[in-house]
């Protein structure tokens, strides 16, 4: 017994051990991620130039190999074509940019001076206030949208409290429209706006405002000079962080938005559910991430700074 | 001063309105007695009663829980191992890559990482046999790919704050790399492997479309009952849900923010 | 065998060690630093370094942030592959030998206790590692505690420790496995300054108790002179001048190791003779034209523009002409004068405009200053305090 341990502890300390123990720490999370998040894009990419057909899987193969194939290789634009041919999705792409760019500015207006706020007050306070501001993040998304929908329905809250304040006869159409979209995303994603902000406003040093304000420059000119241009970090890692997830959102355009608010998540996820049609998804999400990729790197590099 | 400083508390209060009156009526709501959503009918808990007899939701619940536990546990272990291998391995070929994949899971839209997976899923199943179907093992594989890409954030922010003469310290005193990792790094880093493991738990649990494009025919976790219900309107049972859901959560974090806020006041810094 | 018997062999078969070592030629060194580099891609850290330390030396390295002091010794703990160069320990090249193989232990700058661990946890861990019986880790922990005087915090966690208890807990850790060489990085730098005084003279009984080779490095040229046996002054990567603090102190090299150390003058001159056989040399001084003689061993060329340095506490400052052979002497007003208490800082305007910075003890208590502004002083000093420089 005593004797196996001893082994075990001298195989333990040979130096092959530990370049096991490193290739192995390296190893298992590269290739897990190669595996099943590298390897997929590319998958996705191959099928955007298959045919759909009626079959498990519902496409064809790229390659034929059998003798009596008149091409080896199957591959098509036709997805791309369609997609370039069909107004459809030219405005569902522009509107999820729009969307999502807006939605961005809507949650940098509420977000920064919360953020300023949570970071200029006193220890305690802000320790609270950040946790009020996780705490949704940590609750289902799926509710938080869902909330929306019982205070802005026909029947909802907002439309009763109008109307017995008189303010309104009819109830307003306020579900099912895109301003209920621009209200699920701002609502939903401002946690991801305020935190990075706030990170970079807590460092900043705020003898940095009393320098400025000693040199004469009244509060406002020392946001616009000093605050501003200090948090660019952050606003910049905010921004990114709410812009593109919100690009390619689905549950939020599919529960507060109406039939025609058509954001590219939506379309896709409809293309691949309701019409079966997976080599056209897959090449909408080929340009939908050709649409992120930039906005991701740049995140990257911001992360990395 | 006086001004902006009002103007900043203003913003405070409306900000913080907003994100939690929303939440606020829904709770409220679900004690309705009544079924409209906007008309208050006294109080009562039939919704509960209602919840707790519907067998779908609770299986649902029970499997979105397992797959979370699971899925999170998974994570947590190959997230913590690509933080070591970011921050503690040196140079080695395909770093660069690694850097680069490692934290695009937590930016990708939900749809193409979902659609990607299930096309890498089928795929693979054409060429090797496996998986032979869709369920709670393509979901939970799916799980830990985008959620081992947050705990390797949290851990890997938490290596680099730390001292790295630390390790070094251990190694210099005949600590093997594995020792080191298993004495030193592992033990000071656990309260980061915590968060990282309840958050990849929370996102789990939370996740909805790409569990739908990962999922096979039998498998429904609890999002996807949950929005096939919502889609057709305000049901007060999801209120009810909804109020067992958001209190639990936050009694867990308020009492964990809790405990970690005692403890790092008790260790100072360190 | 026990850790006493141990310890006394050690200390009995420990070769008979010179005073000065790197004066005896057949004295063998211990540690053989050849040709040392360390390169970060485009920048070199450490270039061509050559270096050699003998046995139970306490040997410093002193330089300014960024010379590539800590690269040099984060290569000897082997955290760092050098680029070029061979770094040899008693005999052994250390190429290839991973740092938890080396005979050295290290003490770091911040200590990096283990903040897990109890201090008893963290003095044995190294033994623990050596998978030393349980009870030999917990006799020589003790025994450690007791040298370092930590007995009574051996169930604490470093949180509830003093920087100075932290400080020992790091050096015990580090001795406790009896290396064949210690490394301190800044062994002091996280210390106030009294406690600082009081620890260096603790660390030197220490290392000539243990006859342990110790190598530290240090920003601080107060720390090193006191600690060290000899040092060598880095920059930019390269040991600018090696030897005894006296020597490094008294006859620098060049301007960059004068600086260095404290202030000192320096004064341009022209070389009138030189006769290095004689060790002689006479100069005239730049603008007043004034002659003075120095000592030196090197050959100057008639004509040949040199620097004379003179430490500021080598002058002394009088108000009558002072008389006497060897000495040089020169007259001017005070434009400054500032007052420590144990001694003053003058600095005066000589004829030609230089300003001299004289430092002078204050010998007599007088609660009046004995010089004021713009009184007409005259300095003067031995001959052989005039260091010639000639970089």
């Amino acid at each position: 017994m005593n004797k196996a341990k001893q082994t075990i502890k001298k195989l333990y300390q040979q130096p092959l051990a530990d370049k096991i123990w490193r290739n192995f720490v390296i190893g298992v999370p590269y290739f897990w991620l190669l595996l099943f998040f590298l390897a997929p894009f590319a998958i996705v990419l191959k099928i955007s130039f298959a045919t759909p057909i009626v079959a498990l899987p519902p496409f064809t193969p790229l390659l034929d190999l059998s003798a009596n194939a008149d091409h080896w290789l199957l591959a098509t634009w036709d997805n791309y074509r369609f997609l370039t041919e069909d107004n459809l999705y030219w405005i569902s792409y522009f509107k999820s940019i729009k969307i999502a760019a807006i939605s961005t500015f809507i949650c940098l207006l509420i977000g920064y001076p919360m953020a300023y706020g949570i970071a200029r007050a006193t220890a305690t306070t802000r320790n609270i206030l950040l946790m009020l501001v996780i705490l949704p993040f940590w609750t289902s998304f799926l509710l938080r949208v869902y909330a929306w929908m019982g205070l802005l329905g026909k029947n909802g809250i907002v439309n009763s409290l109008l109307f017995n304040l008189g303010l309104i006869n009819a109830p307003l159409q306020m579900l099912y429209t895109d301003i209920a979209v621009y209200l699920g995303i701002v609502y939903t994603y401002i946690p991801f706006m305020i935190l990075p902000l706030y990170a970079t406003l807590e460092k900043m040093d705020t003898s940095l405002h009393d320098a400025a304000a000693d040199l004469g420059a009244k509060p406002w000119q020392t946001f616009i000079d000093v605050t501003l241009p200090l948090s660019k970090p952050g606003i910049i890692a905010g921004s990114l962080l709410v812009f593109i997830p919100a690009i390619g959102e689905y549950v939020i355009p599919a529960l507060l938005g109406g039939i025609d608010s058509l954001m590219i998540g939506r379309t896709l996820y409809d293309e691949f559910f309701v019409n079966r049609d997976w080599p056209l998804a897959a090449a909408v999400a080929t340009l939908l991430l050709v649409i992120v990729v930039i906005p991701i790197m740049l995140f990257q590099r911001s992360q990395q700074e | 001063m006086q001004k902006s400083s009002r103007l900043v508390f203003s913003a405070l209060c409306f900000g913080f309105a907003f994100l939690y009156i929303p939440i606020l009526v829904l709770i409220v709501f679900s004690f309705n007695q009544s079924a409209i959503a906007s008309v208050w009918g006294g109080f009562s808990l039939r919704w509960y009663t209602a919840l707790f007899n519907n067998q779908q939701i609770i299986d649902a619940a029970l499997l979105s829980l397992k797959i979370a536990a699971t899925s999170a546990t998974f994570a947590t272990i190959l997230g913590t191992m690509a933080g070591l291998a970011l921050t503690q391995m040196g140079r080695y070929s395909g770093r660069l890559v690694f850097t680069g994949i490692i934290a695009a899971p937590l930016v990708m839209p939900e749809v193409i990482t979902g659609l990607s997976l299930l096309l890498m899923f089928v795929s693979l199943q054409e060429l090797i046999g496996w998986p032979v179907s869709r369920g709670a093992s393509t979901i939970t594989i799916a799980h830990i790919t985008f959620s081992m890409a947050y705990v390797a954030v949290i851990v890997q922010s938490r290596l680099s704050s730390m001292d790295q003469s630390l390790q070094e310290a251990a190694m210099d005193l005949g600590g093997r790399p594995a020792q080191v990792a298993f004495d030193i790094t592992l033990p000071l880093i656990a309260p980061s492997m915590l968060s990282g493991w309840l958050l990849a738990f929370t996102l789990s649990l939370d996740d909805l479309v790409i569990a739908s494009f990962t999922s096979g025919a039998g498998a429904s976790t609890l999002p996807m009952v949950i929005f096939s219900k919502i889609k057709l309107g305000v049901t007060p049972d999801i209120n009810a849900l909804a109020t067992l859901i958001i209190g639990s959560v936050s009694i867990g974090i308020v009492i964990a923010s809790w405990i970690m806020f005692r403890h790092e006041r008790r260790s100072g810094t360190a | 065998m026990n850790r006493d018997d141990r310890m006394t062999t050690q200390r009995s078969t420990k070769p008979y060690v010179a005073a000065t070592p790197w004066l005896d030629p057949k004295a063998v060194p211990f540690i053989q630093i050849k040709n040392l580099s360390k390169q970060f891609d485009k920048f070199t850290a450490v270039d061509k370094v050559n270096l050699d330390i003998y046995q139970g030396e306490l040997f410093t390295i002193l330089g300014g942030s960024g010379c590539g002091k800590s690269t040099l010794l984060r290569m000897l703990a082997g955290f760092e592959e050098p680029s070029a160069g061979q770094i040899i320990i008693d005999g052994v090249d250390m190429a290839n030998i991973p740092a938890y193989d080396r005979p050295i232990n290290m003490m770091f700058q911040s200590y990096a206790v283990f903040p897990h661990m109890t201090v008893e946890q963290n003095i044995g861990y190294g033994l623990k590692k050596d998978n030393l019986p349980k009870a030999e880790i917990a006799t020589r922990v003790k025994e450690m505690l007791d040298l370092v005087q930590l007995g009574d915090l051996a169930a604490r966690k470093p949180h509830h420790l003093s920087g100075g208890q932290r400080q020992r807990v790091a050096l015990a850790r580090a001795l406790i496995k009896q290396p064949k060489v210690l490394l301190l990085d800044e062994p002091l730098a996280a210390l106030d300054k009294k406690l600082r005084e009081q620890t260096q003279f603790e660390l030197i009984n220490l290392q000539y108790e243990l006859g342990i080779t110790f190598v530290v490095v240090t920003h601080d040229q107060e720390e090193a002179m006191t600690l060290s046996d000899r040092l060598a002054v880095m920059n930019t990567g390269k040991f600018i001048q090696t030897g005894t603090p006296t020597q490094v102190y008294e006859s620098p090299i060049n301007r960059f190791v004068a600086d260095f150390f404290g202030t000192i003058n320096f004064f341009n001159a022209t070389v009138i003779s030189s006769d290095p056989a004689a060790k002689k040399l006479s100069a005239k001084l730049e603008k007043t034209g004034t002659k003075l003689d120095a000592n030196s061993e090197t050959a100057f060329a008639e004509g040949a523009e040199v620097t004379i340095a003179v430490r500021p506490e080598k002058i002394i400052i009088s108000q009558k002409r002072p008389d006497g052979d060897h000495i040089t002497i020169t007259k001017g007003t005070v434009e400054d004068l500032a007052y420590y208490g144990n001694r003053s800082l003058y600095r005066i305007r000589s004829q030609s405009g230089r300003i001299i910075q004289v430092s002078a003890q204050n010998y007599q208590r007088s609660e009046a200053l004995t010089l004021e502004w713009d009184d007409e002083v005259f300095l003067s000093w031995d001959s052989s305090c005039n260091v010639v420089l000639s970089e």
